[in-house]
């Protein structure tokens, strides 16, 4: 039930962005989120944004598991 | 980059399942508290792929779960009334109460309607202002603050119809009371990384300092729960226990302020009782005094019998990490997610329901 799904922003107006989620177009609450820009990934909870995703630390996450293995 | 692919790369588990096996030791004891994550390592067959040193526990981290049979009965009555739209996430639906259950209430006619987000339970209310819409607030920190923002939007837009019950729960009390009960021995903690996005990675530093238990906040793509399981093995290796965070692309030591202020404003913290582990100080959420309007127990006050679980169902011992539900009298023989005894058999993200269908 905690579950949340990385989506891609595609328009904000106001608290709410239009969001691609894995495909699938939906609308997300993002009061909880600052400073969020169009093309920018969030994690989204039951039909809020809980977290903006860094693009940079993914991609840093994945060297690390490189770097491990 | 869709963030999702490229944490599935089967030959990096591969090579990262391989410096698992190296370390030597005798057994290790590792709980995963969240009920996602143990989708994950079932779905994954990650639990196969490990050495036998190393052991997985599923923890209490399914909500629907560890929500008592009080509350589900509660719920039940509440349904009952026919001026009353019970609003809920579909997995409390089925979950078996001491007589009846919601669905059992839906086909007597009660209106349950199954949800997606709490603002849409909000909708609802206000498409149907003469009847009183309740929605069933279970959840972790992950949640919260969303029913949170919900009930500022209903208080803003003075929507007088909308109700919550307030079942929330708080994970790293949880923590605390499986640690100070020792019934199981627990290595290291896989913890949940939606609730830390929330709570931040500085909310179990007290387990990693007071109890000497190594805490590695895991993302939920397989290749995520595997680094996180070297990364706990590391730590006992070196005889660290640290709060360590390998789903840094989302959770920062602080959490997500904004978050923890909307919780903070609408709710308090209170003693509330978990399924199997009876109760636990300060580790629910209940609707502060300004916001009693919203309760849905105080407006409809629903009358329970005594609460009663199916004495041979082992949901308890299993949410506890003591019993495996393959342990259970149940499991397989009169229990399956077509007809569940308990909670954690009905729950999409339920170790039962997950053993069932991957075990």
């Amino acid at each position: 039930m905690c579950l949340a799904i990385p989506a891609r922003i595609l328009r904000i107006e106001g608290n709410l962005a239009l969001v691609d989620m894995a495909g699938v177009k939906r609308e997300a609450d993002i009061r909880m989120v600052s400073n969020v820009r169009v093309g920018e990934y969030i994690l989204i909870h039951a039909g809020f944004a809980i977290e903006k995703i860094a693009k940079k630390d993914a991609q840093e996450t994945l060297r690390l598991f490189r770097e491990i293995a | 980059m869709k963030l999702v692919d490229e944490f599935r790369d089967r030959s990096i588990a591969q090579k990262i399942i391989r410096k698992i096996r190296e370390f030597d030791f005798t057994k290790v004891n590792l709980m995963e508290v969240c009920g996602t994550h143990t989708m994950v390592i079932f779905k994954n067959g990650l639990k196969g792929m490990l050495p036998e040193n190393v052991n997985l526990l599923s923890g209490p981290g399914c909500p629907v779960c560890v929500t008592s049979q009080e509350d589900i009965d509660k719920a039940i009555d509440l349904a009952k009334n026919r001026n009353v739209i019970i609003a809920t996430f579909g997995d409390m639906v089925r979950v078996p109460g001491t007589d009846s259950s919601l669905e059992e209430e839906k086909g007597n006619g009660a209106d349950v309607r199954v949800i997606y987000s709490p603002s849409e339970a909000l909708k609802i209310a206000k498409q149907n202002s003469a009847k009183s819409v309740i929605f069933l607030a279970v959840g972790f920190e992950t949640t919260s603050p969303l029913i949170a923002a919900s009930l500022l939007d209903a208080r803003k837009e003075k929507i007088e119809n909308f109700f919550i019950f307030s079942s929330h729960k708080v994970i790293p009390p949880v923590m605390k009371a499986l640690l100070d009960s020792k019934e199981v021995k627990i290595d290291g903690f896989i913890c949940p990384g939606h609730v830390s996005v929330i709570i931040g990675g500085n909310a179990y530093r007290f387990i990693a300092e007071k109890y000497n238990a190594p805490c590695v906040i895991t993302g939920f793509e397989p290749l995520d729960v595997l680094q996180s399981i070297y990364m706990l093995l590391k730590q006992i290796e070196e005889n660290r226990a640290e709060v360590e965070i390998e789903y840094f692309r989302a959770v920062h030591p602080q959490g997500n302020r904004i978050a923890q202020e909307l919780i903070s404003e609408v709710f308090e913290l209170c003693d509330v009782r978990w399924r199997g582990l009876g109760t636990i100080p300060k580790s629910g959420r209940g609707l502060k005094k300004e916001f009693s309007d919203f309760d849905a127990e105080k407006e409809f006050r629903p009358k329970i019998k005594k609460s009663k679980e199916n004495p041979d169902c082992a949901c308890g011992e299993v949410l506890r990490g003591v019993k495996r539900p393959t342990q259970c009298k149940l499991f397989r023989r009169i229990c399956s997610p077509e007809k569940p005894h308990g909670p954690c058999m009905v729950s999409s993200e339920g170790t039962c329901a997950a053993y069932y269908k991957y075990g």
